[in-house]
């Protein structure tokens, strides 16, 4: 009988880089933040503009951070659930370094004001041929592992995975479709109403995809692992499943109501985001009600706590997107900071949080440990990371509310009542409060850096053997 | 979009809807020999990864066929199967006309109780000015500032100097018709020196620090390539949108390197047209606000 171990060297790679990208994405984040309610914080300076640092904040969280979370836990997931080592020692290998690369030669490439001018595809093409081909060494990682699986079914964090790496492979190729000119420069292929709705089809199932479908999977492991419960119903992730991969595909329109794209398209995007929110719900439902019988656990237990308020951020985000596809709901809300709240609540309370709990559960295993150095340090993270969703996202509906009402506010004779900068002081005090929400939200991800290092400082990277079934 | 296409893409936006409902029904139905209600089913991964078999909870079956339902009545009333233009007959187009329509009833009367009141007298009318200064945030104080103060390249409306003539008439004939100021760009045809003594001379018409050799050369320079424009005396010319070059005003800076960019690049300058989107009326308010604005 030979001896095989479990390939955990990527694993552990993307799991500390993750943290470090959230640092460093946050940090920016909360810097642009700052830019906003001290202006004179661009230091005059053009590649500390808010216009170039806002690309680098979105690339680093939603690529550097939950990219590399995705993969750390996708790769460590489809190893423990298809009981074999996973496909490809050099294609994994290359599948880090690979994206290292990526993220680096982003954060020089878009402060210095490279970009293809298309929100979360800003990349120039060179670095697009680039990640094309790791996302498909990624994607050959994966796929490979499953098929030489031990295990008779598939794994549901597998499926959610899976459809994550397809979709956003296809997506990413398609927006990204340009004509080079230079090393640099690149014109798209499609223009005007055309390429404003392959633009928000890519935007619209970059969320659906990477930043819902991707830490579904991740759900689908580490809550019932956590938990130490079964999956509440396997009829419920089969619908919701299929519903959401299916029904997300349309929802895209709803970014563009009230433009020039033809009515219909539009209507197709509002009625699909209506039908999208059950499907949505399937996935939160599976995920808290498999803690029934051990809702004890969230009382001591801080992982539990992270993963469960994840799931009702998740639910919370996805009932409010709905919503806000509705056009007479998004007359008021589109180009507000609603919209800015709205994805924080997500990006925050659902993406970061999913991620922060399962890195807790998974760096001790990857490392020889028990646990995390300091659970109460977990447990303070937690809270810390809370207060700080709950003063970003309030901040962010009350001032974008207000701007929605002050810029529809109009006088007895037609006109506006408000100009655009009185609206735009109002939101002063707004700012400052979202600031604050965002400091606290990094400070948790630094006492989380100061409890990973502590936890592995001094320990060998755990060698976890491959079962082997009879 | 033509029938085949309209005809293909009702079917798939159909068949997913409807296929949402099927795979429900599907999903539900009991299979031959499978765990009871509240049992795992008996797959096992990673040691303890189990699934219970429960049925999907009901109030989330009836969000489910409430959203189909709501979804499909939606794009029965609303134009969304391609082609087809819904029961309602709503499009955004016509929306948009019925609320343009509806406001210029509603405030048409506010604007065209004015349009009769000569501008000079009606820029002494404080109503009147008051609907002028909200025209005037609405529509003007993107280029040239709430105050109407400018900036580079946007006018001072309030100095009591006019590029392109300041009577009440040429101010509305401005707001109403745009105006496109070009200044040539000289680089290509004067030498660089040129250039600079004809910086030089326009130096010294506001008695600023000049070199006075280079000044004399740059004033016959100006007689043969400016003047035409700009007249004889650098005073400028309102028919053509010629600065006045001999006051402390500039558009464009009034830096020595600043007029040397001028002359070397040449200055486009664009006020757009606002008849057409604004209407008569609410152009003459505007036109008696900004001019009140320098009368006294």
């Amino acid at each position: 009988m030979s001896t095989t171990i479990y390939n955990d060297t990527v694993v552990r790679q993307f799991s500390i880089m993750t943290v470090v990208w959230g640092i460093v994405g946050m940090f920016v984040g909360v810097f642009i933040a700052a830019q906003l309610v001290w202006p004179a914080l661009n230091f005059d300076l053009p590649w500390l503009t808010y216009s170039r640092l806002r690309p680098l904040h979105t690339n680093a969280v939603i690529f550097a951070f939950g990219g590399s979370g995705l993969m750390a836990t996708s790769l460590y997931v489809v190893q423990r659930t298809c009981q074999v080592r996973l496909f490809g020692n050099a294609l994994a290998s290359f599948v880090f370094w690979g994206w290292m690369l990526i993220i680096v030669l982003a954060a020089i490439t878009l402060p210095m004001g490279f970009t293809q001018s298309s929100e979360y595809a800003e990349l120039i093409w060179p670095i697009d041929v680039l990640l094309a081909v790791v996302w498909v060494a990624y994607g050959i990682v994966f796929f490979g592992t499953i098929m030489k699986r031990k295990t008779p079914h598939i794994y549901v964090a597998n499926w959610f995975f899976g459809a994550f790496i397809i979709t956003v492979a296809i997506l990413h190729i398609v927006r990204s479709l340009a004509i080079p000119v230079s090393l640099t420069d690149s014109y798209p292929i499609y223009s005007g109403a055309t390429d404003a709705m392959v633009q928000w089809w890519y935007g619209h199932n970059a969320v659906g995809f990477f930043l819902t479908a991707g830490f579904l999977g991740m759900m689908y492991y580490f809550v019932p692992k956590q938990a130490e419960r079964p999956i509440y119903s396997y009829r419920l992730s089969i619908v919701h499943f299929w519903a959401l991969i299916s029904i997300y595909m349309w929802a895209g329109p709803h970014h563009l109501h009230y433009t020039a794209l033809p009515d219909w398209v539009q209507s197709v995007g509002t009625a699909f985001s209506i039908v999208l929110l059950a499907p949505s719900w399937g996935g939160m439902i599976n995920g808290i009600m498999t803690l029934s019988g051990a809702w004890q656990k969230l009382r001591h237990d801080p992982i539990l706590k992270f993963l469960i308020v994840s799931l009702s951020f998740y639910g919370m985000s996805t009932f409010e997107g709905p919503m806000m596809a509705i056009k007479s709901v998004n007359a008021l809300s589109h180009y507000t900071e609603w919209t800015i709240g709205h994805v924080h609540s997500g990006a925050l309370g659902w993406v970061a949080m999913i991620t922060i709990g399962s890195l807790y559960y998974l760096i001790p295993k990857l490392f020889g440990k028990q646990d995390m150095f300091s659970m109460k340090l977990v447990e303070t993270h937690f809270w810390v990371a809370t207060i700080g969703i709950v003063l970003y996202v309030a901040s962010m509906w009350i001032a974008g509310v207000m701007q929605g009402l002050m810029w529809g506010a109009i006088n007895d004779d037609g006109t506006l009542t408000y100009s655009f900068v009185e609206a735009l002081l109002r939101m002063r005090p707004f700012y400052l409060i979202r600031f604050l929400g965002g400091a606290m939200f990094l400070s948790g991800m630094l006492i989380m850096a100061y409890n990973v290092y502590k936890t592995i400082k001094g320990s060998k990277a755990a060698n976890i053997l491959v079962p082997q079934h009879a | 979009m033509s029938v085949f296409w309209s005809t293909v893409v009702t079917i798939v936006i159909l068949l997913n809807i409807i296929g949402g409902y099927l795979l429900i029904r599907w999903v539900a139905k009991p299979n031959k020999g499978e765990a009871k209600q509240g049992e795992v089913t008996g797959h096992v991964w990673d040691d303890d990864l189990r699934e219970l078999n429960n049925p999907m909870p009901r109030w989330w079956l009836y969000m489910f066929y409430i959203g189909i339902v709501w979804g499909l009545i939606y794009l029965l009333m609303y134009p969304g199967f391609a082609n087809y233009p819904g029961l309602l007959g709503w499009t955004s187009e016509k929306k948009y006309n019925d609320e343009v329509t509806t406001a210029n009833e509603v405030y048409g009367p506010v604007f065209s109780k004015y349009a009769e009141t000569p501008l000079i007298e009606l820029s002494e009318n404080k109503e009147a000015n008051l609907v002028g200064q909200r025209l005037f945030v609405n529509y003007c104080a993107q280029c040239h500032g709430s105050d109407a103060g400018g900036s580079r390249g946007y006018p001072n409306l309030t100095d009591n100097d006019w590029i392109w003539g300041g009577s009440p008439a040429d101010i509305k004939y401005t707001i109403a018709n745009g105006r496109n100021a070009a200044m040539a760009a000289w680089g290509t045809i004067l030498e660089p020196t040129q250039i600079e003594y004809l910086a030089e001379h326009i130096m010294s018409l506001t008695g600023r620090k000049h070199k006075a050799t280079d000044a004399q050369r740059g004033k016959e320079l100006f007689a043969s390539y400016c003047a035409v424009c700009h007249q004889a005396d650098a005073t400028g010319n309102p028919l053509l949108g010629a600065p006045n070059l001999a006051d402390k005003i500039w558009l464009y800076g009034a830096s020595r390197n600043k007029i040397i960019e001028s002359i070397t690049h040449g200055r486009k300058g664009h006020m757009p047209a606002h008849q057409e989107f604004l209407g008569e009326d609410k152009v003459h308010i505007l036109a008696a606000y900004v001019y009140s604005l320098s009368s006294d």
